[in-house]
């Protein structure tokens, strides 16, 4: 059980290119494969990853081991998830400096830079469609962002007044 | 303190105030790792995010281990990951039964909702400050308008968007070469 745990979720960290939510079909072909939980228990869990602290796919392995398995669950699925992630990224990190100074790679990844903060602003759009439901949350978010900009302070700060403030004005 | 040990604690930081995925962890990781503790430089951290996009895994477990083994080497590496998985496995499974529970109460729901606006206001920040890094040339704005276009509206998928521009960055090599 924990093995044929600890190979499934490899198999995912594995597969899954491009972060957490695309671990997400995966999860849903093991609802299909196993009864370690159902696809309602998974739409929980997607729930609730999304809303407590940490990466969303490690938030889910965990929860979706410990459902199945326990402690031990939790903590044998999330490590077969992590696993392949450090082999593969140290051996890219090897590849990468041999090729550090080849004047093509150096363009490849001038170009690639401007399309991560694309990306990043795809994260923010996103975000801003689930949760900007009404206009104090607008003003909430302009304000919040102009005191950032302005009193470059650090972001755990913000996420706490975030929290502090959510609660008093009944966000 | 021991170099692992700072490192130990810096990825534990980024786990446990990230909220979301892997670009909501950006301001956190900036302010960590390049501000505070000067490991990696900016163009690094988005080098660090676009190979992440790419390889297989979660992207903040991969700009980690790619951060912390430019650190410190493949005991960093190990080192990191642990961390920044920590604070989920704990959390996790100690809140599994009421979860369900908690996130019924108002007052939870609420400090949520506000801290999902927090995580907008910090990535448009992040945005703006990624900007005046790397949009130095018109060619570059380029790069990110055409980017953002088919991220939005062509629904693309951020690999491919990541292979686009890198198609960008091959053609304009070969192109500079023939001049």
């Amino acid at each position: 059980m924990l093995c044929l745990l600890f190979y499934e979720f490899f198999k995912i960290g594995l597969f899954a290119i491009g972060g957490g939510m695309v671990t997400i079909p995966f999860l849903f072909d093991l609802t299909k494969k196993y009864d370690w939980f159902t696809a309602q228990e998974l739409t929980e869990m997607i729930a609730v990853s999304q809303s407590t602290p940490g990466p969303v796919g490690v938030n889910m392995a965990t929860y979706a081991g410990f459902q199945t398995a326990g402690v031990i669950g939790g903590i044998v699925a999330t490590f077969g998830l992590v696993l392949p992630s450090i082999v593969i990224v140290v051996m890219v990190s090897k590849l990468l400096k041999c090729w550090a100074k080849n004047a093509c790679v150096c363009e490849i990844m001038s170009a690639i830079r401007p399309a991560v903060a694309a990306l990043v602003l795809q994260a923010g759009v996103l975000l801003f469609q689930l949760s900007v439901t009404n206009y104090l949350a607008i003003i909430f978010v302009i304000s919040l962002f102009l005191m950032i900009y302005f009193f470059q302070k650090s972001p755990i700060f913000y996420i706490l007044l975030s929290a502090i403030m959510g609660i008093l004005l009944q966000l | 303190m021991s170099a692992y040990m700072k490192i130990f604690i810096s990825f534990f930081k980024i786990g446990l105030f990230t909220f979301g995925g892997g670009y909501a962890m950006m301001p956190l990781f900036r302010q960590e790792l390049i501000e505070k503790r000067h490991y990696i430089t900016e163009t690094e951290m988005l080098d660090y995010y676009s190979l992440g996009q790419c390889t297989p895994g979660i992207i903040a477990v991969n700009v980690a281990t790619f951060t912390s083994y430019k650190i410190k080497g493949l005991g960093g590496a190990c080192v990191a990951t642990l961390a920044i998985v920590f604070p989920s496995l704990v959390i996790i499974m100690l809140l599994a039964g009421m979860l369900n529970i908690m996130a019924d109460n108002e007052v939870v729901a609420h400090a949520f909702a506000g801290i999902r606006l927090g995580v907008i206001a910090l990535i448009i920040n992040e945005v703006v400050k990624l900007l005046k890094k790397t949009v130095l040339t018109e060619y570059h704005l380029f790069v990110f308008v055409s980017v953002l276009l088919l991220l939005l509206f062509f629904n693309f998928s951020a690999v491919t968007a990541v292979m686009i521009a890198a198609g960008i960055g091959v053609s304009k090599y070969f192109k500079e070469r023939r001049l």
